[in-house]
């Protein structure tokens, strides 16, 4: 109840969804004969339609970036602590733009809306989405907005893939991507781990090939260790460490095989919460759209000449505890944008946080945000 | 001139003298560029664009907000995000005292720049040579911290450094020896507080 008093915040927002009539072709092939995106607006779009800024999603995420809902007012957008008045990403002088991207099971249209051409839920005949045809549905969002042009794109993790494909699909379309906690491509250790959580969901005896809407089950079970194996991935061994350390949840062991330590606990806790909330067909879906995500593929592995077609001033941004998408990886981009005479600035933040780094308020990280932002001409 | 970069030229004169060694429109990397005073400058009054390295946090941010492009990185780690020759110029001002690995840099410089532009205190001037002999070490305007506060981990004099640059086959093109701001022709190695060299590979 303390947001509505908060002048930092953007209070109260309402969701939208953007129809759009005409098909959208995607990667893999599959046409959708017409899409939805839900999408949140803060700030104003100024007279020139120059300040706009999208911010891009996550794996488990949505449109929901800032503020809260009228009716939910504990529902504070999951970048809330970025994006506001007076805020690093401030909305008295920009426009910011949160969309959720295509395939999700948070408004936009995905596995779980219905197939026009059967009447039933998608399911599993919900096609592969990728990083790309999630742009391409962005931009087409940025058409209907009246957004010629983008001032910012930022992202974090899967959402500065993102940021990053849009200079690539959309080079005059974007004038500064922010890629934060990113890699270039997932490692074969990262596709593991995708792997791991798939099959956690697809061998559940509910999942039922991925049709298991019209069966009224959900698979959570699959869906409860996705997010455990997910979660280890997103903290940092010490900040696991600090957090839990050994700790034992009932003081002592129990030579059972209940829950002995505070991390367990806390897996299951995070498992079991998002099991309620989350969709499993669009969890395959996003861990694909991750493994598939590889801009130098289609120049034979050369990221250099796969970002020549880049334009956009970047700021490229690490956490070293962050062992998903370690520095290195984001040092990859950054050699390949020197390599292009682009513009780019790189900072390799000491935050503790893991990956999840990007989503929490480091002092240097916001400060290094607000002051990049601050110099974004309008 | 602008007011904020007369204060920097005064404040530190030898990038007055890096900034007259570089040409306009150069493509120049600044190493250890603290808040990006000198790309700034070079943008401005030279349009040559760059970018700096820098490995502290807050130089770092001030970079940003100083609208400079910064690297965040260890030099030390030598400089595997540049590729070869991608410079006109590679500047390392006041820095090479305080790195652990000096023949390294150096070559690093070379590699991924036409030429590199360098400048130190030199532990040669006089009134460093006489606090030694008073059995001190000096601090002076050019050597400003007490032995036991200093980043400086390598102090040399003009001489040893062309040693250096003749050892490893560096060609220096230019050498300007100042103190308090002022060029010192006579006796450098004496009567300098600050060398500032113009090298390219031998």
């Amino acid at each position: 109840m303390n947001a509505p008093h908060d002048p930092s915040s953007v209070g109260a927002v309402v969701a939208q969804k953007a129809q759009f009539a005409s098909p959208i072709k995607l990667r893999g092939g599959a046409v959708l004969p017409s899409f939805e995106l839900a999408y949140e607006t803060y700030g104003t779009l100024n007279a020139a339609r120059s300040n706009a800024v999208l911010v891009c999603h996550a794996l488990n995420a949505s449109h929901h970036v800032a503020g809260y809902y009228e009716n939910e007012k504990d529902n504070l957008g999951w970048w809330d602590n970025l994006v506001g008045p007076g805020k690093p990403l401030d909305t008295r002088r920009f426009f910011v733009v949160g969309t959720n991207y295509l395939g999700s099971c948070f408004g936009s249209t995905g596995p779980a809306s219905v197939n026009p051409a059967t009447g039933k839920p998608w399911g599993a005949d919900f096609p592969v989405v990728t990083v790309e045809d999630w742009v391409a549905a962005q931009a087409r969002l940025a058409d209907q907005l009246g957004i010629e042009r983008f001032a910012g794109v930022i992202g974090g993790s899967l959402g500065a893939m993102q940021a990053l494909q849009w200079t690539l699909s959309y080079p005059d379309r974007i004038r500064h991507s922010l890629v934060i906690a990113a890699a270039p491509r997932l490692s074969a250790q990262n596709i593991a781990f995708n792997e791991v959580a798939r099959q956690a969901i697809m061998t559940d005896p509910d999942f039922h090939g991925g049709h298991y809407y019209e069966k009224g089950v959900v698979p959570g079970r699959g869906l409860r260790i996705a997010r455990m194996i997910g979660h280890i991935t997103y903290l940092s061994n010490d900040a696991m460490m600090e957090k839990f350390g050994r700790l034992l949840r009932r003081g002592a062991l129990g030579f059972d095989f209940d829950a002995d330590f505070e991390i367990e606990s806390y897996l299951r806790y995070q498992g079991e919460k998002f099991s309620t909330y989350f969709d499993a067909n669009t969890y395959l879906r996003i861990t694909k759209a991750l493994d598939y995500f590889d801009p130098a593929a289609d120049f034979g592995g050369d990221l250099t000449a796969a970002l020549a077609r880049a334009k956009a001033a970047f700021l490229v941004v690490s956490f070293k505890s962050d062992w998903r998408f370690a520095p290195p990886r984001s040092r990859e981009i950054v050699r390949a944008l020197l390599d292009n005479r682009r513009i780019v600035s790189y900072l390799e933040i000491d935050a503790p946080g893991g990956h999840d780094a990007f989503l929490l308020e480091d002092a240097r990280y916001h400060a290094a945000l607000r002051a990049y932002f601050a110099n974004i001409d309008l | 001139m602008k007011e904020e970069e007369k204060a920097l030229l005064s404040a530190r004169p030898d990038l007055a003298a890096i900034a007259q060694w570089v040409a306009p429109g150069a493509r120049v990397l600044d190493l250890g560029c603290g808040d990006g005073a000198l790309l700034r400058y070079l943008w401005q009054a030279r349009q040559a664009p760059g970018y700096g390295v820098e490995i502290d946090d807050d130089s770092v941010i001030a970079c940003v907000a100083n609208d400079v492009n910064v690297i965040q990185a260890d030099l030390e780690g030598g400089l595997s995000l540049f590729s070869d020759g991608s410079f006109d110029c590679v500047i390392l001002s006041q820095t090479l005292q305080a790195m652990r690995h000096q023949e390294a840099i150096l070559r690093e410089m070379l590699r991924v720049g036409r030429e590199a532009i360098v400048s130190f205190p030199n532990f040669g001037h006089w009134s460093a040579r006489l606090q030694v002999a008073l059995g001190r070490m000096p601090v002076s305007e050019s050597l400003p911290y007490e032995w036991y506060e200093t980043p400086n981990l390598h102090h040399c004099t003009v001489t040893d450094f062309e040693d250096l640059c003749r050892k490893i086959s560096i060609r220096i093109s230019e050498r300007l020896v100042l103190h308090e701001g002022r060029p010192v022709t006579v006796m450098p190695n004496l009567l300098g507080s600050l060398a500032v060299y113009r090298s390219t590979a031998g």
